[in-house]
């Protein structure tokens, strides 16, 4: 009989080693994914992993995308992984993601053809702003009447996509476009751009957004007082209550920080890698992000690998269907999977397995 | 101009999704489970049973096969959270992400396709009875099955002994753990029922509603299903209530933008969605009714020390 045993606190060597078994595991059944849709399963792996990186061929176009897709997705993870280590759910990042860029792209409009140097600092505070106001829909519908904040903030998530087709079938349509949708053309316009930095990096200012953000999410967490109770009302709410944790004021701001950084994540993809604010401009990191910040354990650091472990897969995945015809589908069921282990794994470093009966009880 | 009768058999039919599955989750959670995996399993049953309706020609087989994808993806829910006690909530986000990949993987290639006919139940001539007919008679067995699974999990959780084992596993494990319920088996059970009529939910988006496959297709539907559960009070007909008005608004937005009337296309097209949203704080707001009736275990792990 294999029984569970609760460990008074989560084992540290587990805690860092099953995110590593759970890529281990997701390896192994995405390889069987594989073969049972006809593919070489080590082949589709050494594609998706390897390839990107050190292929003679490929690697150069995709190794500076690692950083362009990893950037939002580490800068929305970081953001979430506050409010999950609170027990506050926002779910919706996708939609703060949306209308954080539609806000930031309607700020650099407003002032088209100017290329005054201020236009980009005050788009990426408008694309704040407005993924953190998105954000503050569900905040102060659950402060004020208790409403789930799960469920508001993805059913808002559908709201930004409607809002968005209207954007760029409407009022952030390109004057010039002939009538096509979608926004004129930001990352090529001086003032409006969001640029490689350093070349053939893929870095722009989302990926320094994202290591500064890394950054100040360890500081909080581990030398601020607020973080303190971010992470005590997660363990243990009823003592944070007692502690004097106003459960008001962490709702208010977790949700806040991370609409804000998932709003700031689509400010810089459509003012860079996207280019315009089109129909289809939401490819889905508000939801990877979730994965990545399980993945990331919820620790900064964590993330921060998550996330480029995410980005390789995201590349790896385009040239498995370049190269071998693997579905784009096969690549969002893979990513679920690892999910599915982690969480499945996370029983070893909260309980201890036994096996025999009765032990001690 | 809108005809009311077209607008309230179309509204039939609009719900019929939602309501099969919140009324399958009304019972996981009333088992004290929460599975925010609905989206996933819909998705799963919209692509299981409309692959399998198109290779065998019977719609049927279809619905039966739908019912079956969903149950066996809410199978790997059933094990995470009940055997190897994972968080609930994270768990049914996986789910639903897992579902989508999945069913799109499936699904390629049978996009495009026009699934077999399910025909109405009720002859011709009763149909054609005016206002009535269509309304009470012009429907296909699905739309009365759902309503009749609504009356018997309304049976079955408060006028039988199983029903009432249900609903105390769902306000004290614990307690009925002590009381020698198996509580990980009634919860298995609840969840399997769950992921079913999700699954059949979404089988009659693909096979009648749409009816086509498209990647996505459940768009958020799932996620409806789930506030209308909040929305209900957890009492099964007042989902049925729920899901007619949410189907209601949703068939009703469709007939406006025909009419080209001057609201907004945005507006329009999320009306459903925010129109949840703001029933969800008014029904939140009621401090007393929501509070007195969600049961008491919902959301929380099951660890028996003995």
């Amino acid at each position: 009989m294999i029984r569970l045993i609760k460990r008074p606190a989560p084992s540290p060597l587990w805690s860092l080693a099953t995110p590593v078994v759970a890529v281990i595991l997701t390896m192994i059944a995405g390889g069987i994914m594989f073969a049972a849709l006809g593919k070489d399963p080590f082949e589709a792996i050494r594609v998706i992993f390897w390839d990107p990186l050190f292929h003679e061929r490929f690697a150069s176009y995709s190794r500076p995308q690692l950083l362009i897709k990893a950037g939002p997705l580490i800068l929305i993870a970081i953001g979430l992984s506050l409010g999950f280590r609170a027990g506050i759910w926002n779910i919706g990042a996708e939609g703060q993601y949306i209308i954080g860029a539609i806000c930031g792209a309607g700020f650099g409009l407003a002032f088209y053809p100017s290329e005054n140097p201020l236009i980009f600092p005050g788009m990426v505070v408008a694309g704040a702003l407005g993924g953190w106001a998105w954000a503050m829909i569900p905040a102060i519908l659950k402060t004020r009447f208790r409403t789930n904040e799960i469920l508001v903030s993805l059913l808002l998530v559908y709201v930004a996509e409607a809002i968005l087709a209207t954007a760029a079938t409407g009022f952030l349509r390109n004057p010039e476009g002939s009538g096509f949708p979608g926004s004129r053309n930001l990352a090529r316009h001086a003032g409006t751009d969001n640029p490689e930095l350093i070349a053939n990096t893929g870095m722009h200012w989302g990926v320094v957004a994202a290591f500064i953000a890394v950054i100040a999410a360890y500081v909080l967490l581990n030398r601020h007082i607020l973080g303190y109770q971010i992470k005590l009302a997660g363990q243990a709410p009823r003592a944070a209550r007692f502690a004097g944790v106003n459960p008001t004021r962490l709702i208010i701001l977790c949700l806040g920080v991370s609409g804000a950084l998932a709003g700031m994540a689509g400010l810089f993809e459509v003012s860079g890698p996207a280019g315009q604010i089109s129909i289809d401009f939401g490819v889905g990191y508000g939801f990877t992000a979730i994965i990545v910040a399980f993945l990331g354990r919820l620790h900064p650091v964590g993330i921060l690998l998550a996330g480029l472990l995410m980005a390789l897969t995201y590349i790896g995945g385009e040239l498995a269907q370049l190269m071998l015809g693997v579905p784009a589908s096969a690549i969002q069921a893979f990513q679920g999977m690892l999910l599915f282990f982690l969480l499945a794994l996370d029983v070893l470093s909260n309980y201890r397995i036994t096996f025999g009966a009765e032990a001690k009880a | 101009m809108i005809d009311p009768v077209t607008l309230i058999v179309a509204l039939i039919a609009a719900s019929t999704p939602i309501l099969l599955a919140a009324i399958g989750e009304l019972v996981v959670e009333k088992s004290g489970v929460l599975n925010l995996g609905v989206e996933g399993m819909m998705i799963m049953g919209a692509v299981c049973g409309f692959a399998i309706a198109v290779n065998t020609g019977s719609p049927w087989i279809g619905f039966v096969a739908g019912a079956i994808g969903g149950a066996a993806l809410s199978m790997i829910f059933a094990f995470l959270t009940q055997v190897l006690l994972s968080n609930q909530v994270a768990t049914g986000l996986a789910l639903t992400l897992f579902g989508l990949g999945l069913a799109s993987l499936i699904g390629e290639g049978y996009s495009g396709i026009n699934p077999p006919l399910t025909p109405d139940l009720f002859p011709q001539a009763m149909r054609e009875i005016p206002v009535i007919g269509p309304i009470l008679f012009g429907h296909d067995i699905i739309i009365y099955f759902s309503i009749l699974l609504v009356a018997a999990v309304w049976v079955f959780l408060y006028s039988t002994r199983a029903g009432l084992i249900l609903r105390a596993v769902g306000e004290s494990h614990d307690a009925a753990h002590a009381l020698g319920y198996k509580v990980i088996r009634i919860r298995f059970m609840a969840i399997a029922f769950g992921g079913a009529c999700a699954g059949l939910g979404g089988a009659y988006l693909s096979l009648v509603r749409v009816p086509s496959w498209t990647e996505g297709m459940t768009a958020g539907a799932g996620w409806i299903a789930l506030a209308i559960v909040v929305f209900a009070s957890w009492k099964p007909w007042r989902a049925l209530i729920g899901a007619y008005l949410f189907g209601g608004i949703a068939a009703l937005q469709l007939r406006l933008q025909a009419a080209e009337i001057s609201v907004p296309v945005w507006v329009l097209d999320s009306s459903p969605y925010i129109v949840t949203i703001i029933v969800l704080v008014i029904i939140s707001s009621d401090k007393t009714r929501s509070a007195l009736n969600a049961p008491a275990a919902l959301g929380r792990v099951f660890h028996s020390t003995r």
